[in-house]
């Protein structure tokens, strides 16, 4: 009788249900997995070391870059650890600005996160539903910051500009026809916060679309009920956060026990699983798109409501108005100091963390004092997910580690840094 | 929020008072510094003791001190120097491979690990900051029994500081390539790295060189004492003692 050993598996670096640059070594006992050894650190760009050596406003755009599908919570994250050192809090209507497009980031990322895993799964149709709702996100991204992904748009003391008065129109081509474009820029109309108030009023409609697919679908339960059970106690052992320790069972969200920015006014649930599984993730992902809509049309309304200051009146923070510089010597001054040196932080260190679409997400800032800051470190929730995925995938099939990499929602510029 | 520090204070002053090095508060947050020796006694306590309850270690940092309070650029007295001429070469950006940054001499240990916990029983948090007693070998406990979330944390404190953890149970790099030498992280470690990759059609193969790009770091490194924050340092220098 010959002798039977285990054999290693080499899944990716290039394998498209890997979301990225996982290479992942299996030890396979037939087809089931006895150990999983994901190697890292492929995209790896040492982001934090070039922060250090950068003025603090010149790493913002690095923060969109980390986790590249939920780009302002990243924002988020590291401007705030900046301004709880100096000490600053932004105008109110900047807050309501930042929560909302923290809630349009976490309804992107996690679209993009149903949409690959259903494909990962084998449900085709779902990737084209999800991004049908994500272009209509992009644009408002592209609307307020011109840029579709890697926005750059919060800042320490507020956020660059105010929302814009009009949406950017399709154009006619020679794809276009005038009808179609009359058709597409029929919510184009108005202003942004008009776009995004028609975007809250469809959206419900749209996840029921995805959840009629997939909810009840058999072949969808077949592949997730059961697959990567974590009990609530591993849970917390392992360090995961966000969905995947909700949907052990565990009621944790920043937003509603260590609320930031102005969630602490908004009425919204947190929706916790039951199972642990893969399945019970989904649900809870799932709903969390109906929360996030609901704090959107929230912010909509006040926004509406209340115009106001966007960004700090304080010139050592923020640069002055254009218009004032060219007038006024005091505002040349400051403009030429923000620009060329940047500003001094106070000496200190601080932790800050937001609720990521993915987890916990953290900037843990050490300033001596300087222009730049001596220690940036970004604490990814994507990194501890993927730690957890050895004890996670242990005694499955090969398959369902598909399954496991899409349900620990993972994206790579986060995980490499 | 400042209640609950005031609990969480007086709780680990009650609980782990022989081990306590230092205790500060600062933003809002309470840092604990102990001993590398008693670090894992302390872990033990924070996470098994039911009125501190830390069932969570969200996240392990290295930190090197070597080039703390470092500046490029005086801004104290001025100089007949014009911006560019006035600027020092002092840290990692400058520098390329075959040039060594000063090491500044610091009477305190030059590297740190910090923790950084959370109770979600409780809904609070804790910093804790251990120095390596040894700079050119620094070592430090390993906390994976403890929590298991420290299992990559470390092994990328490993990987980008050369912080070795005594009991880690694997640990290998993490985030750089495989046959990588030296540490990214550490402050003497020019930020360009040391060697680039490339394909060489005569070899036929990719080869490792030295790098070729040049350090292009715009703006120096400047420390400012700002008045608006000096009356809220002495406050806190005060508060402390």
């Amino acid at each position: 009788m010959p002798e039977i050993r285990n054999y290693t598996l080499n899944f990716g670096p290039q394998h498209p249900a890997a979301h990225g640059v996982l290479r992942l070594v299996l030890e396979m006992d037939g087809e089931v997995v006895q150990r999983a050894d994901p190697h890292i650190g492929l995209l790896h760009r040492g982001t934090e070391k070039l922060a250090e050596s950068k003025p603090y406003n010149q790493s913002i755009g690095y923060m969109d870059r980390l986790d590249y599908m939920s780009m302002m919570v990243n924002e988020h994250g590291y401007v705030k650890a900046i301004e709880r050192l100096m000490g600053i809090e932004p105008p109110l209507r900047a807050q309501y600005i930042r929560v909302m497009f923290d809630e349009i980031t976490r309804i992107l990322n996690h679209l993009l996160w149903l949409g690959t895993h259903a494909l990962d799964v084998g449900a085709m149709t779902m990737f084209l539903y999800c991004f049908r709702e994500r272009e209509d996100l992009i644009d408002c991204y592209e609307a307020v910051s011109g840029s579709r992904m890697h926005a750059t748009y919060y800042r320490p003391g507020g956020v660059n500009r105010d929302l814009p008065g009009t949406m950017p129109q399709y154009q006619t081509s020679r794809w276009k026809s005038p009808a179609d474009v009359k058709r597409l820029n029929e919510n184009r109309s108005g202003s942004l916060l008009d776009f995004i108030e028609d975007f809250t009023n469809r959206f419900p409609t749209h996840v029921d679309e995805y959840e009629i697919l997939l909810t009840d679908n058999r072949i969808w339960k077949q592949r997730t009920v059961g697959i990567g059970v974590v009990s609530p106690e591993r849970a917390l052992q392992m360090g995961l956060t966000g969905p995947m320790l909700r949907g052990s069972g565990v009621a944790w969200d920043l937003r509603k026990k260590q609320p930031y920015a102005v969630y602490d006014r908004m009425d919204f649930d947190i929706p916790v699983g039951v199972n642990g599984d893969s399945y019970d993730r989904y649900l809870v992902r799932v709903e969390e798109m109906r929360q996030s809509n609901r704090i959107i049309r929230q912010c909509v309304d006040w926004l509406k409501a209340n115009p106001g200051p966007v960004m700090l009146d304080d010139h050592k923070v923020a640069p002055p108005p254009r218009e004032e510089m060219k007038a006024d010597m005091e505002s040349l001054i400051h403009h030429f100091k923000l620009y060329t040196e940047g500003y001094c932080v106070p000496e200190g260190e601080v932790y800050s963390a937001v609720e990521h679409p993915k987890g916990e997400f953290a900037v843990y800032l050490i300033s001596d004092g300087a222009n730049k800051p001596y220690r940036v470190k970004v604490r990814p929730p994507g990194f501890v997910h993927l730690s957890a995925l050895d004890e996670m995938s242990r005694g499955h099939m090969l398959a369902d580690v598909v399954t496991l990499i899409g349900s620990l929602d993972i994206v790579f510029g986060e995980i490499d840094r | 929020m400042s209640e609950k520090l005031d609990r969480l204070a007086a709780c680990l002053e009650e609980k782990i008072r022989d081990q306590i090095r230092g205790i500060h508060r600062a933003c809002d947050e309470l840092t604990l510094e102990v001993s590398a020796g008693d670090l894992l006694r302390v872990a033990r306590t924070l996470r098994r003791d039911p009125e501190l309850g830390f069932d969570m270690l969200v996240d392990v940092c290295g930190v090197d001190y070597s080039a703390y309070g470092v500046t490029e650029w005086s801004t104290e007295s001025s100089t007949a120097e014009g911006f560019s001429r006035g600027v020092e070469k002092a840290t990692f950006g400058r520098f390329t491979f075959d040039e060594t940054p000063p090491v500044s001499q610091r009477a305190d240990p030059r590297f740190a690990v910090v923790y950084h916990l959370l109770s979600v029983a409780h809904n609070h948090r804790l910093r804790i900051r251990v120095f390596c007693e040894d700079d050119e070998f620094p070592a430090m406990p390993s906390l994976v029994e403890v929590w298991n979330s420290a299992n990559w944390f470390e092994r990328e404190a490993f990987d980008l500081f050369g912080i070795v953890f005594n009991g880690h149970p694997d640990l290998r790099r993490i985030l750089t390539d495989y046959g990588f030498v030296g540490h990214p992280f550490r402050k003497d470690f020019p930020l360009v790295g040391h060697v680039e990759m490339r394909y060489d059609p005569e070899q036929r193969r990719v080869i490792y060189q030295p790098v070729t790009i040049t350090p292009r770091v715009l703006v120096p490194r400047v420390i400012r004492k700002d008045h608006r924050h000096l009356d809220d340092a002495a406050e806190e220098t005060s508060a402390d003692a």
